[in-house]
């Protein structure tokens, strides 16, 4: 046998690579953590690699997890080899057709990287929550546990599928496996050739559907043979276990890597043993040789094989000493007897006449939770007592239910020859890609094996990295993050004073800091914590300004190189020589692709990198010149103090069930306790000059700049430095005016510079609005904010809403979300909370919106003075339409079953009251007041009512006040997977707002193409260019005739995407609002990215227009087109964002050609638009009461 | 009547050449310029700094925001390879040569020393009969000195010029301190031929945006008369081939060039203001003015006013028009 090719991969890339080569038919859909799988088998289709026969295979995006599945079953019936990856919801969105599929005895496997269920909230992260709801459909269910197994155990599925005839939901561990990086032998294809039977294939083939030997699949049967029916399969299943057994024995004989069952390992008289499967079986694996070596009597049994559950060969494996047994499932079963996995263990043990072993079923590692040595050695503690705690929870502190077990956090099994590495960098300054780079260094350079695990924040914005390497000469079993490590890099000084960097360094450990103070003067630069940790674990500290030798060398903050070097330099995993030799040759590699310039920059950044390293002489003495601040002050609410406080500062593992709500819901509000001091600019304001026309105020996308007029009395007691002006509009004569920046909450991401009309007359390259450095500017601004803050809002009635630089005072109740910097979807939100937000219920389809607005620990959503703001949920990607129309009807019946009541009692509450409240229009800010004052009126005298009408209608009064029901979501939700229920909601009729915010691309999961993707576009799952064109999403709607239909772009004209936003919450039916949305993942740069609206409806690639049913019942044309005539080519716009000038890059003649089509189809719309907005007016339609002329 | 020249050691059927422009960037234009005439064509530039911008443009937006979101670790997919401008150039190169029966004289725009030279032996080897080497900056610096200034242009020639065994034409601008020692020294470090003069972006103001605006500005006839100067000064003084650019719109003033001393005549305002076809149209009006004055063939006229042959060489020496100067010469003549 020759030795394996190695190479340092991820989970989702080893499986990829064997299920791109047994396929025929892919179907993709994109869903954390599994979605690398499917970008993978795109780009290698789109490059044309070739599958095992030698043939590309035909990769489809879908629509939806459902319709992959839909098209996974079609493909297998007609013939073909098929295979798709999904994950969680994903995963139970294809459950139908799973069961179809295993119930036609279809050879198929289903890769699945493991991932928690949205329940009480949300998480993208793993457990089996998933894969065990599917454990009913009659799949065979295989876990891996590492990333080598991961390869092998995708291409035994695929081997075992042919045979046994039973589809294989093939899993492993989300983003523990799926994510790690792991140096694994990869699997040639001579051995994936010899593992597949082609006898079997052409079985698989014959059985297709074929108009040549028709038959028919797929009957309704009735109860004298369903049943009967049912059972025909169990020979099938009874067979299954042993083909997986002879596949993996037949792999073994080619790879030398042996896989059984059900795997032992540990004492052979093992008296306590713990059963699990997945990732956490490498920890306890190695818990195990640890505790063996200390003459404990354990063991580990690793499930390979879940269904078919082979009752025999579980039993067969134990030790016939086993006198106990812990069954720990990674899934929460609330309400059952007991875990899945548990359930399994207890029933094949009592069926296998081995009642006698104790049996206790333990959750652990939801949602990626840690699972540590630790823990294991818990597990196993627990099993020695002599009631040992059943269905015990490890890994948290459970102080409601008490499930919980102690554990001693401190025991670890590291070995000594490992090493083991901490990195501490920004998302923007390439951390972790030099870490990845290392990784693949180390592990295909030398001997050793290599292991990278990252963690990230779960923001978008100066997103947070922390890497965790380990290197040594054994394959690592260390399924769980770094402890105890011998190399801390800190990429970024202010991380220093935000959590415990140095928390994870071992005694004897080397430091390594990014700082702009020299050797000289860092020892009083860094907070005390730091340098008692640096002192007393006698860290050999050294430093670099990386960030100014980046510069440098012309790489901007991107330190990644630089520090990469230190760490070679420093740590001694490769010898000196070597490593620069090693890293040199890997950027000649890994940048040539992207030109010589990126080549030699890289270069040149690790000779200076090593021109300016130095080590610190630690002296003895504490002192420091930082200030230290809590997470959140002091007067933050006690919740957002005690709960979200240590989320914030990244302790949120040490929160005990008793803090944490029992039902999901949290309180709005809580992002402005989350001051994150990420701009190294800030926006300053020249009040001199400023014309208040508040464009900076409406595009901010944090909603850190704020406008405010008010009475100048208010002044006294200003911060000396706090600035205010005459307010200019006329209406506001003798008011202050003042715009203030939340200069602690503000990304630097400039958009307000760029939009900022206004130029300062002495230098012109001044604007009303400018850039500086935010650390000067940060104590004098926080008070100023503070002051600001407590100016009374002006008083909504008194607002003229129809200009945006009068509507711009209007307070947002959406801000310092976790959005990207300059992020192009949230301006949109502000408005909409500006304008509706004290009446406003928000459904929010999954996505971006829903992560950087409702992702713990703090949410955007905000509340006004007196308390009232946008109500918010999330229910799922897919039926997010549905969910606001569930929140209309409720409304809408709830204030009918009100009025009901008032009826009822208006003897009792006075008649003329109860007219009032009847009658009211509600129509405007003046009208809504004053309902609400009456309500609260109403609900005053209900009070004091002693009966059961007025008890329930003071539980309903409040509907009686007019409620604003937006549906919020991305193109994704709104063109593809939640297509179906938003037309159908469009269709009935009902008041529902829908705000789509189009960033024509899947921009959460990482820029997959959608159907609103334009033509050209090079996207995820279209990495050759978008073929088609974008899918018409407004002209759909538009044909019902009764929905309002906008299309807008806040950057090209802000004013009509205010008035479409009035418009749209004023007519009483469905509205829908399409509003372009640049973003990351287009390309472009953030900061001027208004600009790339603007040529977006310059060029007729996107149109803004109003489509008003009203208009239509006056007899006038309803559409009405805002845009111009197209004055600039499309070819010109496309070629400002990388999105489409990265095919002219990767191809040139296919851009060409589709850049051509794309003109094309921009004159097509364009002549179309202008067609019916041109026609004359149809006859008056009808349309509801409220909204006749 | 023979219009043939030699530029570069290439013979051409006449002293008419498209200069670098947009237009070469579309086949069909280069095979309408054959069409129309052009003896020879100067592809459109190659840019270092767009070389080097499409590069770090990229490579920023394939990183920027990568590996920074458990969900989203990077925004756009793997491409295989990418085609940077240098091979989308090279490829169109070998196009217009495998399309043209006329020589193709490829453009290299560059401000520094930088490994991007070697294109230039890409462009050999996809079959350039010669490269045109358009070397610019504009020196902000204050405490850049003139030499530091010189000496890197020629260090440019040189290390393109090693790169080659095709003709290299030197595209410079009169802003040198003595300009004819400077052009003998990049004729000793490699070039071949001298173009005579590039103009650099000019740019303009705004007065209601208060910006600077990038509008580019096509030559007028009267921009010639500074390269003509040049071109008599230096006709005759160098072992190397003149071509003359800026200004040319008519064959009147393509003769002038070349009674100043220029091989070939180039030319690109023109053709964007008034077509291709207006090559033919000079061409025209070149054969109509040497028959009606007897002129049998270019190489008879090429020089005949240069410096040294014209009957007033200090003409050309002279800063400022001096009134009495030019009254005193009408009476003398």
């Amino acid at each position: 046998m020759t030795p394996p090719s190695v190479s340092t991969i991820d989970g989702n890339e080893a499986v990829a690579r064997v299920a791109y080569r047994l396929s025929d038919v892919i179907a993709l859909y994109p869903i954390t953590p599994a979605t690398p799988m499917g970008e993978w088998s795109d780009a290698w289709a789109s490059a044309g690699a070739r599958n095992l026969w030698g043939t590309v295979p035909a990769v489809v995006e879908m629509q939806s997890e459902g319709g992959a599945a839909g098209a996974i079953h079609g493909a297998l019936q007609t013939g073909a080899l098929a295979t798709t990856f999904t994950a969680s919801q994903g995963l139970l969105l294809m459950l139908p057709n799973l069961v179809k599929i295993a119930g036609e005895l279809t050879p198929f496997v289903l890769h699945v990287a493991a991932r928690s269920l949205a329940a009480q909230g949300l998480s993208i992260f793993g457990d089996h929550s998933d894969v065990m709801a599917a454990r009913g459909t009659g799949f065979a269910m295989l876990c891996a546990a590492s990333v080598q197994e991961a390869q092998d155990f995708a291409l035994i599925a695929h081997a075992a599928t042919l045979e046994a005839r039973i589809p294989f939901l093939h899993f492993f561990d989300g983003f523990r496996t799926s994510h790690e990086i792991a140096k694994i032998a990869l699997l040639p294809d001579e051995v994936v050739r010899a593992m597949i039977d082609e006898e079997r294939v052409r079985e698989h083939r014959a059985r297709a559907l074929s108009p040549d030997h028709p038959v028919l699949r797929g009957t309704a049967q009735n109860p004298d043979v369903y049943f009967q029916a049912r059972e025909t399969v169990n020979p099938f299943y009874a067979a299954g276990p042993g083909i997986v057994q002879r596949a993996m024995d037949r792999f073994a004989g080619m790879t030398g890597r042996e896989y059984r069952l059900f795997e032992y390992h540990g004492a052979p008289d093992a008296e306590r043993v713990i059963v699990l499967m997945g990732s956490g079986c490498e920890a306890a694996h190695e818990t195990v040789d640890a505790l063996v070596v200390r003459n404990e009597k354990v063991g580990v049994l690793k499930v390979r094989l879940y269904r078919p559950f082979d009752v025999e060969a579980f039993s067969a494996a134990l030790p016939k000493t086993v006198q106990s047994i812990a069954v720990l499932d990674r899934a929460k079963e609330p309400g059952s007897a007991g875990e899945p996995l548990y359930l399994d263990c207890v029933s094949a043990l009592h069926e296998w006449g081995r009642g006698e072993v104790r049996v206790v079923g333990g959750r652990y590692g939801l949602s990626s939770k840690e699972f540590t040595p630790a823990m294991v050695k818990a597990v196993f503690g627990n099993l020695a007592q002599a009631q040992p705690r059943r269905h015990f929870t490890i890994g948290i502190c459970d102080d409601v239910g008490g499930t919980s077990l102690d554990y001693d956090p401190s025991f670890s099994v590291e070995a000594a020859d490992v090493f083991r590495a901490a990195f501490y960098g920004l998302g923007s300054d390439g951390t972790v890609g030099a870490n990845k780079d290392t990784i693949k260094i180390i592990g295909e350079e030398t001997e050793n094996f290599a292991q990278g695990y990252f963690v990230y924040d779960s923001k978008k914005a100066g997103s947070v990295t922390v890497s965790h390497l380990r290197f040594g000469p054994r394959p690592i079993r260390a399924t769980y993050l770094v402890s105890q490590a011998q190399f801390v890099g800190c990429h970024q000084p202010f991380f220093l004073e935000r959590f415990d960097v140095l928390e994870r360094a071992a005694p004897g450990a080397i430091f390594l800091l990014n700082t702009p103070f020299p050797p000289v003067r860092v020892w009083e630069r860094i907070p005390e914590p730091a340098q008692r940790a640096i002192r007393d674990k006698r860290l050999k500290f050294f430093v670099i300004d990386a960030s100014a030798v980046a510069r440098t060398c012309g790489m901007g903050g991107r330190i990644n190189t630089v520090m990469q070097v230190c760490f070679f330099s420093v740590s001694g995993v490769l010898p000196h020589d070597e490593s620069i030799a090693a890293i040199k040759n890997s950027i000649r590699k890994t940048y040539a692709k992207k030109g010589a310039p990126i080549v030699q920059m890289n270069l040149e950044a690790v000779d200076q990198a090593l021109a300016h390293l130095h080590q610190v002489a630690v002296p003895a003495q504490i002192g420091s010149e930082v200030e230290l601040r809590p997470a959140v002050p002091d007067e933050a609410p006690v919740f957002v103090r005690e709960v979200l406080g240590p989320m914030i500062a990244g302790h949120g593992d040490e929160l005990p069930v008793s803090a944490l709500p029992c039902d999901g819901t949290y309180p709005t509000g809580t992002s402005r306790w989350e001051k994150r001091n990420l701009a190294v600019e800030v926006p300053v304001w020249d009040a001199d000059i400023c014309i208040q026309c508040a464009k900076c105020v409406i595009v901010c996308p944090h909603a850190v700049i704020r406008a405010k007029a008010y009475d100048a009395a208010v002044l006294t007691g200003a911060p000396t430095t706090f600035k205010t002006t005459d307010a200019r509009l006329p209406e506001w004569k003798g008011m202050q005016f003042t715009l203030q920046i939340a200069v602690e909450d503000c990304t630097g991401c400039g958009i307000c510079v760029d939009v900022c009309p206004v130029r300062n007359k002495r230098e012109a390259r001044l604007k009303a609005i400018n850039m500086q450095p935010q650390p000067p500017l940060r104590e004098s601004e926080r008070a100023n904010w503070d002051f600001f803050l407590a100016i009374p809002d002006m008083d909504r009635r008194l607002i003229h809403t129809d200009h945006v630089r009068q509507q711009q005072v209007q307070r947002p109740l959406f801000e310092f979300s976790g959005a990207c910097a300059g992020c192009g979807e949230t301006p949109y939100l502000k408005l909409l909370t500006q304008l509706f937000g004290d009446r406003l219920l928000v459904a929010n389809a999954t996505g971006c919106s829903s992560i950087y607005g409702g992702n713990l620990p703090t949410t955007p959503w905000s509340q006004d003075a007196v308390g009232r703001g946008p109500a918010w949920s999330n229910s799922l990607f897919e039926d997010n339409a549905e969910f606001g129309l569930g929140f209309r009807v409720s409304l809408d019946k709830q204030a009918e079953f009100a009025r009901e009541l008032l009826h009822l009692l208006a003897p009792q509450l006075g008649e003329a009251n109860c007219a009032q409240i009847l009658d009211a229009r509600q129509s405007d800010e003046a009208e809504i007041f004053d309902q609400r004052e009456r309500v609260a009126e109403l609900k005053h005298r209900l009070s004091k009512i002693e009966s059961d009408d007025a008890r329930r209608l003071l539980a309903v009064a409040d509907t009686l006040v007019r409620k604003s029901v937006w549906v919020v979501g991305g193109d994704g939700w709104a063109y593809d997977i939640g297509y179906g229920g938003l037309d159908h909601v469009l269709a009935s009729g009902a008041n529902v707002k829908v705000l789509v915010l189009d960033t024509e691309v899947y921009s959460n999961t990482g820029g997959q193409c959608s159907k609103s993707t334009p033509r050209a576009a090079v996207a995820k799952f279209a990495s050759g260019g978008k073929h088609g064109g974008k899918k018409d999403l407004g002209l759909m709607a538009m044909t019902y005739g009764h929905v309002y239909v906008a299309s807008v772009a806040m950057g090209a004209k802000d004013e009509h995407t205010l008035r479409a936003f009035l418009e749209a919450e004023s007519y009483n039916g469905p509205s829908l609002i399409i509003a372009y949305s640049h973003c990351i993942a287009h390309g472009i740069n953030l900061t001027t990215a208004m600009q790339n609206q603007q040529a977006a409806v310059r060029s007729g690639q996107w149109l803004l227009y109003r489509h008003d049913p009203r208009r239509a019942a006056r007899g006038e044309n309803p559409l009405q087109l805002d845009s111009a005539a197209p004055r600039m080519k499309v070819q010109e716009y496309l070629q400002l964002e990388n999105r489409f000038r990265m095919l002219e890059q990767s191809n040139p003649d296919e851009a060409g050609a589709l850049f051509e089509l794309a003109q094309q189809d921009a004159d097509t719309r364009w002549a179309l638009y202008q067609y019916l907005a041109a026609r004359p007016g149809l006859s008056a339609r009808e349309l509801p009461a409220e909204n006749k002329p | 009547m023979n219009l043939a020249t030699s530029y570069l050691g290439l013979n051409l059927r006449t002293p008419l050449v498209p200069s670098a422009s947009p237009l070469s960037e579309d086949l069909d234009n280069l095979r309408r310029m054959e069409d129309a005439g052009a003896s020879a064509i100067v592809m459109h530039s190659l840019f270092e700094e767009q070389i080097r911008h499409e590069s770090q443009t990229l490579h920023h937006h394939l990183t920027h925001g990568a590996d920074s979101f458990a969900e989203a670790l990077s925004y756009f997919p793997e491409a295989e390879e990418f085609h940077f401008r240098p091979d989308r150039y090279v490829q169109h190169l070998a196009k217009a040569k495998e399309a043209l029966g006329i020589p193709v004289i490829a453009s290299l725009n560059c401000t520094s020393f930088g490994s991007w030279t070697t294109f230039a032996r890409e462009f050999q080897q996809a079959g350039a009969d010669a490269i045109e080497l358009n070397i610019y900056s504009i020196p902000t610096d204050p405490e850049l000195t003139a030499e530091e200034i010189e000496t890197s242009y020629l260090t440019i020639v040189a290390s393109v010029k090693a790169q080659v065994n095709i003709p290299i034409a030197v595209k410079l601008s009169p802003f040198f301190t003595n300009f004819a020692h400077f052009a003998g020294r990049v004729v000793e470090n490699g070039a071949d031929g001298l173009v005579l003069f590039n103009r650099f972006y000019q740019p303009d103001i705004d007065l209601e945006s208060l910006t600077i605006s990038p509008t580019i500005l096509l030559s007028t006839p009267i921009a010639m008369r500074l390269p003509m100067r040049w071109i008599a000064i230096l006709h005759g003084r160098l072992n190397a081939s003149l071509a003359a650019t800026s200004g040319i719109h008519r064959g009147s003033d393509a003769l002038k060039m070349l009674m100043a001393g220029a091989d070939v005549t180039m030319l690109c305002s023109v053709l964007l203001r008034r077509g291709i076809g207006h090559l033919a149209e000079i061409e025209r009006e070149m054969r109509e003015w040497m028959a009606a004055h007897d002129y049998e063939s270019v190489e008879q006229l090429k020089g005949s006013l240069s410096q040294r042959n014209c009957p007033d060489s200090a003409a050309f020496e002279r800063a400022q028009y001096m009134r009495a100067l030019a009254i005193e010469r009408s009476i003398q003549t």
